[in-house]
């Protein structure tokens, strides 16, 4: 640096003495304001480094002198949400189901769990709403395969469908087509005599010739007349709900695949409280049966 | 570089008994550049009819805003009994015999059009009073200025103190000044969270240090906006942050008051000795008495500004001059554009208060108050909402009957439970059921406790719908039991299908 100064005539402006092809650098410091946050900024950080959580170490990483924890902060938070919500909980855990659905207050705490349960463990089957799917059974209606009073509700969240618990609910429609226990052409007819049950029009003769292979193969769960049972969690043929749809070919795939969904068990994974209020959100969504 | 004191402390006489003040308008327009950094305003305190009316104000309006918030008012077990509260955690605000529920925001709505019709109307009579005497702004730095007068003097020596070197004197002073004003102002953020929590609990809580921290957070917030607002920035709130002034300036006209140099009377000025003829020269003696008191630091002889707050110390100043030149007062005063222009035309002076435009905001005023008076008269302590269930839309039933689901929220805004009555028109149901009572008949009686929502969920089941029209309308009315008080509201019942 040269010790003459130089003033740059135009702007007046003090240069730093650099210059290119006859240009020069005019001197313009950085703000001082701008410089102390600068500032202010590091020191402010190194005393984050003492105090806060930063660096890593081999086998684990410095704690800062407080021993701050946003994982310990979550779960003092959580512990104390489970406190405030304590009182309404041991009230669940007493309460019968329709005590709950009559204690307008209980009600709308139970609803209130019950919702934001679903939404994390059940709507990715069964919809945001519990309007179901192909294959998903709709929550809204009327149709249920296990029972739709609040207990059997409870019991199905508990125990799930074809799940791995021990008392699960547990139906298996065998595969007829795939796996070789009809001919194709009894298929054809069953899926006429299913049609026929729901009072569609369909093909008479299939028909009377489906009449013996229903007996014989489907009536024990679905009932001599189609119309369901219960203990196998077989639905009624004769209404309007078709959980694999309605058309002649969704029968059909049906029978050849016998497809059968899978519901976890809830019973380990939630409370029995968390369950109660779940089963009472489910029966309200169409007031069960 | 502009200097402030250009006129190098002489001890000149503008004329008998009336020092000539070497202060300077800085904010005057023609000491104003582009960007300049502020040059501290030191008013120079006055004695008068105006300030005694500003420390009025100041007195009323810092006791309403201190003290309402510990007013009770009892609102019998099911509301809380402070007069004034904005209960964000239950979400209702009182005010006296008023509770406002957040359904019923528009009462606030209307107040707030009430407000500024009431400001325009105010403004366009007399001017920017708001500014000049209630604005909190204005009310915060005439306290902080006040209590910079006490410690450090009046104007001279606050100027002296402040091109002094750093003695322990002045250390000591800066200090004392500084923390008067941070303690007015925790206290005003101290004040301000008694809005929002019962007040004596609050007031507990705080000095026993466990309040939420939020009440912390809002006093530290607004204390330190209170004292780099009120301390620090001062003026320059009003005249480069606030919008007021420019809002408020489109409200005024000519025959608006406002504080006026007469120049009809004043010019042309110029210093006066002692037995000197008064004959073929104005009234002012240019002893720049009202630029020294303008909190602004504006020269109100430059005519009417945008800085110019109308706040009357110039007036009180150049009253006190005139009397001590044995001159009428009044050579500044509340006066109009259009007064001077008269009396300069040889006309008599009048002021015009019905015009068009008062005229206007008086009667929109009168019509909203109205409205206003009429909506809370006749409010409604019952109150339906329905949310339809859309996700799913509707549900189709075994046998083809069809359902839709509602989530009502049925408001009771009484202070006793009350028992309601729910019906239902505009479609015929097989079956009604409400969850957690099954199935009933309609009417049916739902109790709600007092002040409170309760939320019911209601399935419609219609056995063969039009499933032609889509979706029909269909209402429900709650009726209250005791007083025979009703409100209806509409939905639709959707059935599948439509065009």
């Amino acid at each position: 640096m040269s010790d003459k100064r130089e003033v740059d005539e135009h702007s007046g402006t003090e240069t730093t003495g650099h210059e290119w092809d006859g240009i020069k650098e005019l001197n313009t410091p950085l703000p001082r304001w701008w410089l102390g946050i600068f500032y202010a900024c590091i020191a402010w950080a190194i005393g984050y480094w003492v105090v806060m959580p930063a660096w890593p170490t081999i086998d684990g990483y410095t704690h800062g002198l407080f021993n701050h924890s946003q994982r310990d902060e979550v779960m003092a938070n959580v512990a104390a949400l489970k406190q405030a919500r304590a009182m309404k909980e041991h009230e669940l855990t007493g309460a019968s189901l329709q005590q709950i659905q009559s204690d307008p207050e209980l009600l709308q705490f139970a609803m209130a769990e019950g919702k934001a349960t679903f939404g994390d463990n059940c709507a990715p089957c069964h919809g945001s709403g519990g309007q179901g799917a192909h294959g998903y059974p709709n929550l809204n209606d009327d149709v249920w395969l296990w029972g739709g009073e609040l207990s059997n509700i409870q019991h199905t969240i508990t125990v799930g469908v074809r799940s791995t618990s021990p008392d699960t609910r547990q139906s298996a429609m065998p595969a007829f087509g795939r796996d070789g226990i009809l001919k194709p052409e009894q298929i054809d007819d069953l899926t006429e005599f299913v049609v026929h049950l729901s009072k569609r029009p369909a093909d008479a003769a299939a028909v009377k010739r489906a009449t013996k292979l229903f007996a014989d193969n489907c009536s024990a769960c679905h009932g001599a007349n189609g119309q369901g049972d219960r203990t196998y969690g077989a639905p009624s043929l004769t209404d309007n709900d078709w959980l694999y749809g309605p058309t002649r070919d969704d029968i059909h795939d049906q029978i050849w695949n016998g497809h059968g969904g899978v519901m976890p068990t809830w019973g380990g994974r939630l409370t029995p409280e968390t369950i109660k209020s779940l089963a009472v959100y489910v029966h309200s969504l169409g007031g069960g049966e | 570089m502009h200097t402030v004191i250009s006129h190098e402390n002489r001890l000149s006489l503008a004329g008998p008994g009336v020092e000539r003040s070497d202060a300077e308008a800085s904010n005057s327009a023609a000491n104003r550049k582009f960007y300049k950094s502020r040059v501290p305003i030191h008013p120079k305190m006055v004695h008068g009819t105006y300030r005694k009316v500003k420390w009025a104000v100041m007195a009323v309006t810092l006791a309403i805003y201190y003290l309402v918030p510990w007013i009770r008012w009892d609102r019998g077990p099911s509301a809380p009994n402070q007069a004034v509260l904005v209960d964000l955690a239950h979400e209702r605000f009182y005010f006296f015999f008023i509770e406002i529920w957040p359904q019923e925001v528009y009462y606030i709505t209307g107040l707030l059009i009430l407000a500024a019709v009431g400001l325009f109307l105010v403004t366009s009579l007399f001017g920017r009073l708001w500014c000049g005497y209630a604005c909190p702004q204005t009310v915060w730095t005439d306290l902080f200025i006040y209590v910079e007068n006490l410690i450090e003097g009046d104007r001279s020596a606050r100027i002296r103190l402040a091109a002094q070197p750093w003695t322990a004197t002045k250390v000591g002073k800066r200090v004392a000044k500084h923390a008067i004003w941070l303690a007015i102002a925790v206290a005003t953020g101290g004040a301000w969270i008694f809005y929002f929590a019962d007040a004596p609990t609050l007031a507990r809580d705080l000095a026993a240090g466990h309040a939420s921290i939020a009440a912390y957070g809002a006093i530290v917030v607004l204390a330190f906006m209170t004292y780099s607002l009120g301390g620090l920035m001062r003026e320059q709130v009003c005249t480069y942050m606030c919008p007021w002034p420019r809002i408020q300036g489109a409200m005024t006209d000519n025959e608006a008051l406002a504080v006026t140099y007469r120049l009809d009377r004043g010019e042309p000025r110029g210093p006066h000795k002692k037995g000197q003829s008064w004959e073929g020269r104005g009234a002012c003696i240019d002893c720049r008495q009202c630029v020294a008191a303008c909190p602004m630091g504006i020269d109100i002889r430059d005519g009417l500004q945008l800085e110019c707050i109308n706040c009357g110390l110039c007036i009180d100043a150049c009253d006190d001059v005139m009397d001590k030149v044995d001159l009428p007062r009044g050579l500044i005063a509340y006066d109009t554009g259009a007064n001077v222009q008269r009396r300069l035309a040889g006309n008599r002076a009048r002021f015009r208060f019905v015009r068009p435009r008062t005229v206007l905001y008086a009667s929109v005023m009168m019509i909203v108050a109205a409205v206003m008076v009429f909506g809370l008269s006749t409010r409604r302590t019952i109150d339906l909402d329905i949310l339809r269930d859309r996700n799913p839309d509707f549900v189709t039933l075994a046998d083809g009957a069809v359902r839709n689901a509602y989530t009502l929220k049925l408001m009771n805004r009484a202070d006793q439970a009350r028992e309601f009555s729910l019906s239902l028109s505009g479609v015929d149901p097989r079956l009604v059921n409400v969850i957690g009572l099954g199935d009933v008949k309609l009417p049916v009686s739902l109790s709600v406790p007092a002040d409170k929502v309760r939320t019911v969920r209601v399935l419609i089941t219609v056995a063969k719908p039009d499933v032609h029209t889509g979706s029909q309308a269909i209402s429900f009315a709650l009726t209250s039991g005791a007083g025979g008080e009703s409100y209806e509201a509409g939905s639709v019942f959707v059935a599948g299908g439509g065009s």
